[in-house]
């Protein structure tokens, strides 16, 4: 009999709390961390939805959505918040994304015309260095010189995606013979970003590839100035973090409201400083004091969405014999 | 000798034997079960196959050759300080590899000690990356693993031999041949074949140290196969070889020891008469230098590193450090659930081709594991609200065999010593583990616990599949500090989890040693 009481208190509890909508949000896991921007946007969210939203970081953009291909329809999550333009084709290849519906105004460097995923931070990928280096200013430059390089894996990280993209974008059919070049220049390879950083502070290598703000971070958070990112005449490679409603969602308003909601003003304006990118929309009051130092590409590249998969796989081949030889 | 000298029930050891091996492969089949039908393995997957094996065996052979005149040093000699070095002994082991990575980069990195050393003489900078920066990384893993092994073997040979050996005036090379090589003949396959099984799951050393694609492990394409390709298929294919290679070596390393028993003694405590000498004096005192550079020059700079970040620490640290407290406490008790029984079924066998299974946790990959279960609990259950039991049974599945290679030859003498005894006095059952084997099993038992635990507290293994925030572990919360360009607090979170983890082992290691010499 206690049990049955106590599983009637249960199910009773569960009522109450479902009077108040839960909207579930997949994401990756540096999003979430008190540092991220995961908090502040939940504030800012639940004062106007009265309503309860749901966090749940897991990985990065690549587990996301190896973790939402295993749980197929049944999952719980309402929006995935973390694919990046490299992954969107794979992502739209499930059918478990529905279109968006809301209007923004975005201040991306390309125009924006997917009707399912909304963008709401980007950044350039960049090779960072300190301050008293004199840097290349393209991949071939690069290669000539004797400057040590940290990269990441395509396989397994998405900056080193971003970049195998980035040389095949900027050299088509060229690109195997860069990579040859660029071979005896990489100290290593590692599983992400992190490796990747952490060894460049080392002092492991004399330039890393991540993003053009990644100085502002040095700059805002540590005020540490020796940092800056070299400009390629080829161009830059982008990046763009979007969100997307699932189809399978039991909150379809609820979920667009956030939608909206992540790219207004309250939103963009905290993304800078804690996810250390630029906002998809320009907040009113403009980007913190820092990021107008860092350096501007003359040119932005990106390879349209639906052509990733096969220049993928293609570009990965030629990477993997460049660099196995 | 078919006839069994004692009477310790095989129901139980066969149960968690069986246990052990359901829980690998329903993980296995629900992965081939949600996977299209696709085509078998790439030459690419196949040089990887062929990398990893290489490096692992380099790994293993020279892990264990090295450990070899570490242990024999540290099992001759009486200094101030011992104690505290072979608990160091298990710290390189417990650490994130990234960690390790770092700590092993300031000495022998571009900018480390070494090449500014030889910057200062006028030589060209050496770089650590390439097949020997990998099998480098591995040994500084695995040595100080090898030898605390080894070193159990040591200790395992009773002090009356050398008393003998002593008024015998045997040569330091008679006695070898006489005492120390047959227990080597006994330990020696056991420990390669289980560092063999480590470093062929390696993926982010490898990968690091490698130097490039050229250093592609299984692991690393079963990675990829996961969670750029979701080839589900691919990845359980790999996941068998990676099982079958594993499986291959434990077996063949297992037969190879040889059943013969070291005789028993009266438990007195050691005193060497050999190696008196000068000569032998100053192998022992080089090796064991030697040894304590390679191991704490790079721990010194992991604790160095650590000390600025440690006092500013975010309060979701030290939540994740007591959930992986927590973890490590689940680990041992379900380990010592599973690895007793196991143990006592494998140490009344002849031969020691049992304990293979207790390597499989070890050699099917972590996220192949992590993803099957995931699979078979989603339609019942919210993973995330399980992650902490089900990364605690993976530590302990990952742990067994350590702690089996631990227990096992222990209790093999055990029972060879007092089985007939045992059999005159008719104890069986649990009278027979209360009375004699736990007893005697105690420092091991202590050494297995500790090991358990720190390896649980530094795993990143699963949890990372399964976490939400308020269930990470330190190591995934050190993770997503780098994460986020934190360095100096992740650094500092490496230092608590160093700290955390010794601290483990050096209470389970020291109830172990209560009263004890050794």
């Amino acid at each position: 009999m206690k049990y049955l009481t106590l599983a009637a208190g249960l199910m009773g509890a569960t009522a109450a709390l479902a009077e108040t909508p839960e909207l579930t949000v997949y994401t990756y896991d540096s999003f979430v961390t008190e540092w991220g921007p995961g908090p502040a946007i939940e504030k800012g969210f639940e004062a106007e939805c009265g309503c309860d939203l749901n966090f749940v970081g897991m990985g990065d953009g690549a587990a996301l959505l190896a973790r939402l291909k295993l749980e197929g329809a049944r999952s719980d999550a309402d929006i995935v918040l973390g694919l990046d333009t490299s992954l969107v084709a794979a992502a739209k290849e499930t059918d478990l994304f529905a279109p968006s519906d809301l209007d923004a105004d975005y201040d991306l460097p390309i125009t924006w015309e997917d009707d399912v995923f909304v963008p709401y931070d980007w950044g350039y990928f960049a090779f960072v260095h300190g301050t008293d280096l004199t840097a290349p200013t393209d991949f071939k430059a690069l290669a000539a010189s004797d400057l040590k390089i940290v990269i990441q894996d395509p396989r397994s990280s998405t900056p080193g995606l971003g970049l195998l993209m980035w040389v095949k974008a900027a050299y088509g059919d060229d690109a195997p013979e860069i990579w040859a070049d660029l071979a005896d220049n990489i100290v290593t390879v590692t599983k992400g970003w992190s490796e990747a950083y952490g060894l460049f502070l080392e002092g492991e290598a004399d330039m890393v590839l991540s993003y053009t703000t990644s100085p502002a971070y040095h700059l805002i958070a540590e005020e540490d100035d020796s940092k800056t990112a070299a400009v390629f005449d080829e161009g830059h490679y982008m990046q763009i973090e979007v969100a997307g409603k699932l189809a399978g969602s039991d909150q379809p308003e609820l979920a667009d409201q956030f939608l909206q909601y992540l790219v207004s003003d309250a939103a963009q304006s905290v993304l800078p400083t804690t996810n250390w990118m630029y906002p998809a929309v320009t907040p009113k009051a403009g980007l913190p004091e820092g990021f107008d130092g860092m350096i501007q590409p003359g040119k932005a590249l990106l390879v349209p969405n639906d052509e990733v998969p096969a220049l993928r796989e293609e570009a990965l081949d030629e990477w993997l014999n460049a660099l196995s030889r | 000798m078919a006839e069994r000298a004692v009477a310790l029930s095989d129901r139980t050891g066969l149960i968690a034997a069986a246990l052990v091996a359901a829980l690998i492969l329903a993980a296995l089949v629900a992965v081939f079960a949600a996977a299209d039908v696709g085509g078998g393995l790439g030459a690419a997957d196949w040089a990887a196959v062929r990398f990893t094996a290489m490096q692992a065996v380099l790994s293993a052979l020279i892990s264990v050759l090295l450990a070899v005149p570490v242990a024999r040093a540290l099992a001759r000699r009486r200094f101030a300080g011992r104690g505290a070095l072979i608990t160091l002994l298990g710290a390189p082991f417990i650490l994130p590899v990234i960690v390790a990575v770092l700590g092993l980069l300031t000495v022998f990195g571009r900018s480390g000690m070494l090449n500014q050393i030889g910057g200062q003489l006028g030589l060209p900078p050496v770089s650590i990356y390439g097949l020997h920066g990998v099998v480098l990384a591995h040994v500084f893993f695995n040595l100080p693993l090898a030898t605390r092994l080894l070193l159990q073997g040591w200790q395992s040979i009773p002090s009356e031999r050398f008393r003998l050996a002593g008024q015998l005036k045997m040569t330091p090379r008679a006695l070898f041949l006489a005492l120390e090589w047959p227990m080597l003949r006994q330990v020696l396959p056991g420990v390669g074949a289980l560092i063999f099984v480590i470093c062929l799951t390696s993926f982010a050393v490898a990968l690091t140290l490698g130097g490039g694609p050229r250093a592609t492990t299984i692991e690393l394409a079963i990675y990829q196969a996961f969670r750029f390709d979701f080839d589900l298929g691919r990845a359980a294919l790999l996941s068998v070889v990676q099982l079958v290679l594993a499986g291959g070596a434990a077996v063949a390393a297992l037969w190879l020891i040889p059943a013969i028993g070291l005789g028993g003694g009266l438990d007195r405590p050691l005193r060497r008469w050999d190696a008196r000498g000068g000569v032998q004096r100053g192998i022992d005192v080089t090796a064991i230098v030697l040894a304590a550079l390679f191991l704490l020059l790079p721990l010194g700079a992991v604790v160095l590193r650590g000390l600025r970040g440690v006092f500013h620490l975010p309060l979701t640290v030290w939540q994740a450090a007591m959930n992986s407290i927590l973890v490590a406490g689940l680990s041992v008790l379900v380990l010592a659930v599973l690895a007793l029984p196991l143990a006592g079924w494998i140490a009344t066998r002849r031969r020691g081709g049992a304990e293979a299974i207790g390597l499989m946790g070890l050699a099917a990959s972590p996220l192949m594991i992590g993803t099957g279960w995931f699979i078979l609990i989603n339609p019942v259950l919210d993973p995330a609200r399980l992650s902490l039991p089900v990364t605690s049974l993976v530590n302990a599945l990952m742990a067994l065999p350590f702690v089996l290679r631990i227990l096992v030859p222990r209790l093999r003498e055990t029972l060879q010593d007092y089985g007939p005894l045992t059999q005159t006095l008719g104890m069986r059952g649990w009278a027979l583990w209360r009375l004699l084997v736990l007893p005697r099993l105690r420092p091991q038992l202590g050494f297995a616990a500790g090991l358990t635990g720190a390896l649980s507290v530094g795993d990143l293994g699963v949890i990372a599949l399964f976490a939400d925030q308020e269930r990470a572990t330190l190591p995934l919360q050190m993770y997503r500090l780098m994460g986020a360009y934190r360095m100096e607090a992740a650094a500092g979170a490496a230092l608590l989890l160093l700290v955390l983890a010794l601290a483990v082992f050096f209470i389970c290691d020291k109830w172990g040693r209560w009263h004890a010499d050794a």
